[in-house]
């Protein structure tokens, strides 16, 4: 009897409308999508051929020299770098390893690129933080693979409706790090860029993006980390990479063939992170 | 005309300020109107003017809205009413580009804990506001080494703040407003994050740059040491009104009200007080007129074991006792001439009291007290006593 009280609106049909809404952006945009998809994809085979022409070896050497120098010349980093490089060039994973680093590249680059002024927004208007948080919240908390059904959609299978997903769920630590660190200038340096004159540019770019740097950095690291964590789920959509090799180890229950291919995300992981860390701590000195 | 002059500017922080302005023109207290509304005042109907060349300091305890007042007047923070006034401009009306323009050319600050940028060196700091001016590298720097150089940090250049004492930090922010040459500095608490030492040898170089600048400064600080030192007139404010601006002598001798003798109760005042302010009218025989016998009397009149001696015109020329002038007396000598003792301690009417008291404590006799070589007056140890009593009233009426 209580129930009926629940029961005074009928159900809603919240998943017809989503579907509703998917295939109403997909035919409205799709001369939008198309040519994206196809510039980007275009691109992106465009950087992994580049990467792959290159000899596996010198991008190893490079790879342990860059660490050696951005580690402090210590030789741990640069050591790890060149065995498991090595190692991931020895269980034939070369090609894969490049499609993983490219995805995660562009999908970092282009978190980056949004993450950071809507960051900066965020710091600067109530508002905007009042409306993007829960956004924020959305994205992270969703289900990865609930946006890969509308990435899938709109940008069909393939490396693109990966970048896609990625992006959705690796931007949100670097807009909040950057909304964070720039709210945590300190107030005086603010006051004191102001009563000198000085413009808002001048504001945001002499001192509170300095200042925020490194916070913004330690953002972008998370960042980069989320983006490799999405390489398996976007390969269900047809993302070329390590992650496939993991899922169709998974689908035929090959314990060994799975380790192998996630060895290898790890190794590109812990590399992956170094170097934003250590990007950090370089300009921190 | 002054340089800044501040009419009946408040600030009320809270929710519909304008109300609350009103609550205040009808007398209402800050606490009523925070019971009333929830709205703090801040600053309550200031009203001041601080001419070319003067330090101005502002100074409470806090709370008393000192640091709310000095932001408005380059509208770091908006006053809520009232007019602020630079160069005969109105400060609070302008739109944005004319408040950078002021803040770029005349007004530059100074910051309690130095508010210098850490990712910059020593020069980029000094040259910042110059910076944003675009003002073309080469000048810029220039500037910005000279204004770092009058502060004694020439060889600092390429270094970062944090590798720098406090003191030096401090310099560098000061430098930073130099070097814009602007025609008010403003000083919030620019010395209170420095130690006791170091904060004296700032006020003293500070002191030191303004004698060569002129520039208009005002002053904020809660130490009402540094407020006597430095400052030409004092406001001194509570509850976010100013309770009395004067002379820091005018403050000490003739506080307005309870609160700011209360305030000024435990002033070192030997450091503030000068020998005019305690000696007393001298009594005297004069060198050409009289002989030992008038001295004598005199001395015997007014209950005193010496006496001052001085020529028709005033110069003082020495002293005799009581006991050299009977012995006199008694075998015969007329002149005073040749019984005169010179051994007299002497200050000038400005010595601060500070500086007298040893001086007194090892002379038998009172201090003379000069001006351009003439007797002034004369200080007895009993009036160097009852000076540092603050319940005592001092004489402020100097001949």
């Amino acid at each position: 009897m209580l129930n009926k009280v629940l029961d005074v609106v009928p159900d809603i049909p919240l998943a017809d409308w989503t579907d509703r809404a998917t295939d109403w952006i997909t035919d409205t945009f799709s001369f939008l999508f198309d040519p994206v998809k196809e510039q980007f994809e275009e691109f992106m085979n465009f950087t992994s051929e580049t990467l792959m022409e290159i000899p596996p070896l010198i991008i190893i050497l490079a790879v342990a020299i860059i660490a050696f120098f951005i580690s402090g010349k210590k030789f741990a980093l640069a050591t790890f770098s060149i065995v498991g490089l090595w190692l991931i060039y020895n269980q034939g994973l070369w090609e894969k390893l490049i499609n993983t680093f490219t995805l995660v590249l562009l999908a970092s680059l282009l978190s980056v690129i949004i993450g950071v002024p809507i960051g900066i927004l965020m710091s600067k208007s109530k508002i905007a933080t009042t409306i993007i948080t829960p956004i924020l919240d959305f994205m992270q908390t969703m289900p990865a693979f609930v946006y890969l059904i509308p990435a899938v959609a709109f940008f069909g299978i393939g490396m693109v409706p990966g970048v896609f997903a990625s992006l959705i769920f690796a931007t949100p630590p670097t807009v909040r790090f950057t909304n964070l660190g720039i709210r945590q200038v300190s107030a005086e340096l603010v006051e004191a860029s102001e009563a000198f004159g000085s413009t808002g540019a001048q504001k945001l770019f002499k001192v509170e993006l300095p200042m925020a740097k490194s916070t913004i950095m330690a953002g972008i690291n998370q960042t980069v980390m989320l983006a490799l964590s999405m390489v398996v789920i976007a390969s269900m959509i047809g993302a070329p990479g390590l992650g496939r090799d993991v899922l169709s180890a998974l689908q035929r229950a090959e314990a060994g063939a799975g380790f192998v291919a996630g060895i290898g995300i790890v190794i590109l992981a812990i590399i992956m992170d170094r170097f934003t860390q250590s990007m950090n701590k370089q300009k921190d000195n | 005309m002054p340089v800044i002059e501040a009419k009946n500017v408040s600030k009320i922080f809270g929710k519909n300020p304008k109300q609350s302005i009103k609550l205040l023109d009808k007398g209402l207290s800050k606490e009523a109107i925070l019971k009333e509304t929830g709205n703090t005042v801040g600053v309550n109907r200031v009203s001041f003017a601080v001419e070319q060349g003067e330090v101005f300091v502002i100074m409470g305890l806090s709370g008393s809205g000192k640091s709310t007042l000095v932001r408005m007047l380059n509208r770091l923070i908006e006053p809520t009413e009232g007019t602020i006034l630079i160069d005969g401009e109105d400060l609070v009306s302008m739109d944005k580009q004319a408040l950078r323009n002021v803040r770029r050319q005349k007004l530059s600050m100074v910051f309690q804990n130095f508010g210098l940028f850490p990712h910059r060196t020593i020069l980029q700091n000094a040259e910042y506001g110059l910076e944003i001016q675009k003002v073309n590298k080469e000048e810029r720097q220039k500037k910005a080494k000279e204004a770092l150089e009058l502060v004694g940090l020439g060889d600092y250049l390429h270094q970062k703040p944090n590798q720098l004492s406090g003191g030096m930090q401090q310099r560098v922010g000061l430098a930073r407003a130099l070097a814009n040459d602007p025609e008010v500095l403003l000083m919030d608490e620019a010395f209170s994050a420095l130690d006791p030492l170091i904060r004296k040898e700032m006020q003293d170089e500070l002191m030191d740059l303004q004698s060569k600048m002129q520039k208009t400064i005002i002053f904020i600080t809660h130490d009402l040491d540094e407020a006597l030192r430095i400052g030409d007139r004092i406001a001194l404010m509570k509850d976010g009104s100013i309770v009395q601006i004067g002379t820091p002598e005018e403050i000490l001798v003739n506080p307005e009200n309870d609160y700011v003798e209360k305030f000024v109760e435990d002033v070192d005042r030997s450091k503030v007080l000068t020998a005019q302010h305690i000696m007393k009218r001298p009594e005297t025989v004069n060198l050409d007129r009289h002989g030992p016998r008038v001295a004598l009397e005199r001395m015997r009149e007014e209950g005193l074991s010496s006496i001052f001696v001085v020529d028709s015109k005033r110069n003082l020329k020495g002293y005799i006792t009581a006991d050299i002038a009977s012995d006199a007396f008694k075998s015969g000598v007329t002149d005073l001439k040749e019984i005169l003792k010179n051994d007299i301690p002497i200050v000038e009417k400005e010595t601060p009291m500070h500086d007298i008291f040893d001086l007194i404590y090892n002379s038998p006799i009172p201090v003379a007290v000069v001006d351009n070589e003439k007797l002034a007056g004369v200080i007895v140890r009993g009036a160097v006593i009852a000076a540092l009593s603050s319940e005592n009233e001092v004489n402020l009426h100097v001949e």
